[in-house]
């Protein structure tokens, strides 16, 4: 179990994580969530020792890590950002080192035989670190943290750099010592978290900005009811036709895909569903229907909203139907100035 | 401890530093043991051990300067630092690492004084003496090393002021010379003639040569050993205060 109460760090006068508390209970599979630069890696290394918080505390299995800092760690394995290995030695040279340092007492050869297959490195156990490619060290990285089998495991964004292969094999690795492990894992990439992690604390510029379960956060914003479809037709035209049908709180237009053919993007009230009188309209109309979408509220949507200042809890309270910023669906900021706001016709 | 120690001589003849220390210890030793003594036909061995005495603070940084540096630089210093292990015994495993380094170049001495005993009479408890001597001279100035790569991630600047910082502590017995004639008011000269000796006080060549003409001070002994101790304590600190900031 690992207890953070008020953990606060200044680097001089920068203040880079701030009050920050929460608790990992036992067997919890935790998400580090936040823009580079955050605090994230800055939290992991106060959790760990290698660095010491400003104020606040850290309790490690109930033992602090500043005042007991031997014992603490040894309940800990931790990948950092960049993996500590030594690139002049081999796998195994390295794994023996680790091995050695942190005293481990199982059965050598067993553990690091174990380790080293359940990390797939057994077929490089006996090259040169330096010769190996970024995704083999990050996996001796993650061999390196598991040895002497520590019950807390901390991975400060374990899948940076590496190809998608890897990354869905790193991930599955996750998932499977989140079984085993209490395990906290920091990311700036959503859905990485979103495939891994029971609980997501999202922090940003040294503040937590939520923390909870992921169905709750995803719960909290479904109630926000988009749906996108694409049309031809005369623009202004449909846009009040769609407007007509009940349950469209608001619609606008978005750029032009072809010739004549629009994404049309639709707010609607809580629980409508209006697929049955849109395609009603579009053959009244003599419409044709390209492509027809829910947008679902994603954690990247939440994150977005939450990281470039606004707030979650508040939107929802006030059931905000209007999403300013549209990045989840691959629309870029360039695609701004051609959107047709079409909000107060909506509303009407 | 143990772990550090063993992966730092690893480390050592993984990299070329261990070879082309040796090497340069070894020609610089053997250059010296034919000049002053197989040249001149003497079984007498004072002018190789006077010269390995000059040759410390050129090579003992070469051992030192990686020893924290590097790890600060390739940031491997956080797996060390995030064990469970006291920084006390990470400093003291590459304390001895480079200690047993520089023991492996001073212990050419006794081949030489093997091949010497072929041809004349050799005093062993002298060598023995200069080998004790040289020992300790390196205990003393090994820790100044690793302390001062523990300021820098830089190598090269560790190297450079460890140098510097060797050199001086070498001569400083010379230093509390120039002090000591320094043309200064009458007032000041007690003061003067104080610094001078407290400077001559901590002289390392002093002690040295007492050590070389056979004479086995404790005192002495305790003056290298209290430094080396004093400088890993300061290497401690370093670590320590560096997790603070």
């Amino acid at each position: 179990m690992i207890e953070v109460k008020n953990l606060t760090k200044y680097y001089g006068d920068h203040l880079a994580v701030d009050n920050i508390s929460f608790t990992v209970e036992d067997g919890e599979i935790l998400g580090f969530l936040g823009p580079n630069g955050a605090g994230k890696s800055t939290t992991m290394n106060m959790l760990t020792g290698y660095i010491s918080s400003s104020s606040g505390q850290v309790l490690i299995n109930g033992i602090d890590i500043l005042e007991n800092p031997i014992k603490a760690k040894a309940n800990i394995g931790y990948l950092p950002e960049l993996p500590p290995i030594y690139q002049d030695m081999t796998v195994m040279g390295y794994l023996n080192f680790v091995y050695d340092l942190k005293k481990c007492k199982l059965p050598r050869k067993a553990h690091l035989t174990e380790i080293c297959n359940l990390c797939k490195i057994s077929d490089v156990s006996n090259r040169i670190i330096r010769r190996l490619s970024k995704g083999y060290r990050q996996r001796v990285g993650m061999a390196q943290a598991l040895v002497g089998n520590p019950p807390i495991l901390i991975l400060d964004e374990p899948t940076v750099g590496l190809d998608p292969k890897q990354i869905i094999e790193i991930r599955n690795l996750i998932k499977k010592l989140g079984k085993r492990h209490t395990l906290i894992l920091s990311s700036h990439i959503l859905s990485e978290i979103q495939a891994v992690c029971d609980r997501v604390i999202i922090i940003n510029k040294g503040k937590m900005a939520a923390d909870d379960t992921l169905e709750n956060l995803t719960k909290s914003v479904s109630n926000i009811n988009r749906m996108t479809v694409r049309l031809d037709g005369v623009r202004e035209e449909v846009l009040v036709a769609i407007r007509k049908i009940p349950g469209v709180k608001s619609v606008r237009a978005d750029m032009e895909r072809s010739g004549g053919i629009f994404d049309y993007e639709i707010v609607l009230e809580d629980g409508a569903d209006i697929t049955v009188m849109l395609n009603d309209m579009c053959r009244d109309m003599g419409l044709s229907i390209y492509k027809l979408a829910n947008d679902e509220m994603t954690l990247e949507d939440i994150f977005i909203r939450i990281t470039m200042g606004g707030d979650v809890s508040d939107d929802n309270k006030k059931n905000t139907p209007v999403i300013n910023l549209v990045v989840s669906n691959g629309k870029n900021a360039g695609s701004k100035s051609d959107k047709l706001d079409e909000n107060k016709g909506g509303e009407e | 401890m143990g772990a550090i120690f063993r992966r730092e001589m690893g480390a050592f003849f993984a990299s070329p530093i261990a070879y082309v220390y040796l090497t340069i210890y070894y020609l610089f030793a053997g250059v010296c043991f034919y000049l002053f003594t197989l040249s001149r036909g003497i079984a007498d061995m004072s002018g190789l051990f006077s010269m390995l005495f000059w040759a410390t603070f050129l090579l003992i940084p070469v051992l030192t300067m990686r020893s924290f540096s590097e790890e600060k630089m390739k940031r491997t210093e956080q797996g060390l630092l995030t064990a469970p292990v006291s920084l006390g015994s990470i400093v003291i495993g590459k304390y001895f690492a480079s200690l047993a380094m520089y023991t492996i170049g001073v212990a050419i001495v006794f081949v030489y004084a093997l091949i010497l005993s072929a041809f004349g009479a050799v005093t062993w408890g002298i060598v023995l003496a200069n080998f004790i001597a040289l020992f300790l001279l390196g205990a003393a100035f090994i820790s100044v090393g690793v302390f001062i790569s523990s300021l820098t991630e830089n190598q090269f600047i560790a190297y450079i002021i460890s140098l510097l910082l060797i050199f001086v502590m070498c001569i400083i017995q010379s230093l509390a010379g120039f002090v000591e004639n320094a043309s200064v008011p009458d007032f000041f000269q007690p003061v003067v003639g104080i610094i001078a000796a407290g400077m001559n006080g901590l002289s390392f060549y002093n002690k040295f040569y007492d050590f070389t003409c056979g004479i086995f001070d404790l005192s002495s002994v305790l003056f290298y050993i209290s430094c080396a101790a004093i400088f890993n304590f300061l290497t401690v600190r370093v670590l320590e205060t560096r997790r603070w900031r």
